[in-house]
């Protein structure tokens, strides 16, 4: 590839990417967007449902489901919130860590590790449209 | 039992919770409160020990049984034989059940057991028949006639005809919110056995049930259901004083449905939560129970327990120790005719630990 070239290939990949976007308005999302996206949160939390009941690999054979069967008892409507044993105020993923460390022994998730996404996906959609109740005990 | 002992009994159980925690249930049969016939039984359920390899178990579900082994142990006056409930083990295989026999086998006293459904659909409840006896059985005690029902059959295509390999049967069934489950069963081999069996029985004659899973239907999608409860409680409709207590469901639940007592127990392995709080379906815990205590996940043993019976004049008192909670005490209530929660009854009285969400 000569110099011409190399500058010429992002040019052409940043003007192919832009000309979609310049073409579509912010609210122009179609039938097929939101279908896809739908599919893409639920392939995720199809995921998370796996690794919920037994996908993790615990090295104790415990898994979550044992005590949060449909993943009830997990109440992700009130993250963020204080944990007196932690000390701090800590988002969901941290608890489903501490939970990963104590009942399951097992090693953490890092924080952006697409299991823990797809098990807060899991544990957030068998608690769709609970209100938000940040900070409650 | 009469009352001097009895305030020793609740003495000692005092004692105990201060001494910090056992997970417990004890269970006391009255008959009239001077009859000499009252007496105690102890009723530990739940402990699903879990094999990892080798020699190695789950280290937490074996320190609940060990704690409430020896908690019951501590139990004066002594008990006049002990309940073990249900689901001995994880994954029914003789490694665990073995190891769950091994741990209850320091419980002073006779231990009468029920088939639970961990225990069961590994090999159809082969090892524990082998290491226990029949999974159904009665005898009587001090004027009460004691039932113990296999309550956690299921219809035979479930059972014989839909899973590979009787692993994937077993791990299907330990799946308690599985929607390829399936709902637990006396079945009609059972039922006929039970009728045969009360044919006998004079119908002032205090009955107590044992089983598993409740013979009452609370929540499907969980199995805190038998499917032919109507029929069983039909069985025990002409008798004047009837008690069904079962495991199974990992806390604290009672009720009164005609002229029969329901009360369940503690798991000594984990709590599990209210069918109420999984907000996406319905279920109908009875309206009598108040809520145990939510669980606190960073104390290991908390929301579990056992429990002591007092059996007086037919009725019973169910005590729950519970390690880091106030123990609870379940009576039948003869003014309300239902067994009712001695401390937290009245709405005003409950703690915030007690709102589910």
């Amino acid at each position: 590839m000569n110099t011409t070239e190399r500058h010429a290939l992002p040019l052409l990949i940043t003007a192919l990417l832009l000309a979609p976007v310049q073409a579509a308005r912010s609210d122009d999302f179609t039938k097929a967007d939101l279908e896809r996206w739908k599919q893409e949160y639920m392939t995720v939390v199809d995921q998370g449902e796996k690794l919920f009941h037994g996908g993790l690999q615990s090295k104790n054979t415990v898994s979550c489901d044992q005590c949060h069967p449909d993943a009830a008892n997990t109440h992700p409507e009130t993250y963020p919130k204080f944990q007196q044993q932690l000390g701090r105020v800590v988002v969901l993923a941290e608890m489903v860590n501490w939970c990963i460390e104590n009942p399951l022994e097992s090693d953490p998730l890092a924080l952006d590790d697409p299991r823990m996404v797809a098990i807060q996906a899991y544990i957030t959609e068998q608690r769709r449209k609970v209100p938000l109740d940040p900070g409650e005990h | 039992m009469n009352g001097m002992t009895r305030r020793r009994f609740l003495r000692q159980g005092g004692a105990l919770l201060a001494a910090g925690s056992l997970p417990l249930s004890l269970v006391e049969i009255a008959f009239g409160k001077s009859s000499p016939e009252n007496f105690s039984f102890a009723f530990l359920s739940d402990s699903h020990i879990t094999h990892i390899k080798g020699k190695e178990f789950v280290r937490n579900w074996d320190r609940g049984l060990i704690r409430a082994v020896a908690e019951t142990n501590l139990l004066d006056p002594r008990p006049d034989f002990i309940f073990y409930g249900g689901d001995i083990a994880q994954l029914g295989t003789p490694e665990e059940i073995d190891h769950g026999l091994e741990l209850l086998g320091g419980l002073r006293g006779d231990i009468h057991y029920i088939m639970g459904e961990h225990d069961y659909y590994l090999d159809l409840g082969e090892h524990w028949r082998k290491q226990l006896g029949p999974d159904h059985y009665s005898f009587d005690h001090k004027g009460v006639h004691f039932v113990v029902l296999n309550s956690i059959l299921t219809y035979d295509e479930w059972t014989h005809d839909k899973w590979d390999t009787p692993l994937r049967r077993m791990k299907e069934m330990a799946r308690l919110d599985n929607p390829q489950g399936s709902p637990f069963m006396v079945g009609e081999e059972q039922r006929a056995w039970l009728r045969n069996d009360l044919a006998g029985i004079d119908k002032d004659t205090p009955i107590v049930v044992m089983s598993h899973s409740p013979l009452q239907k609370i929540y499907k999608g969980w199995n805190f259901w038998t499917e032919d409860a109507e029929q069983v409680q039909e069985l025990l409709k002409p008798f004047t004083k009837v008690t069904v207590l079962y495991g199974h469901v990992h806390q604290i639940q009672y009720n009164q449905i005609g002229n029969i007592s329901f009360n369940s127990a503690m798991a000594t392995a984990w709590p599990w939560p209210y069918p109420a709080s999984f907000t996406q379906e319905a279920s109908y815990l009875p309206r009598l129970t108040v809520n145990m205590n939510r669980a606190d996940p960073f104390f290991e043993r908390d929301a579990t327990g056992w429990q002591f019976i007092n059996m007086h004049t037919g009725d019973v008192d169910v005590h729950y120790i519970l390690p880091d909670n106030r123990n609870r005490v379940v009576a039948f209530n003869d003014k309300l005719g239902h067994p009712a929660d001695t401390v937290y009854q009245p709405e005003p009285d409950r703690i915030p630990p007690q709102r589910h969400y």
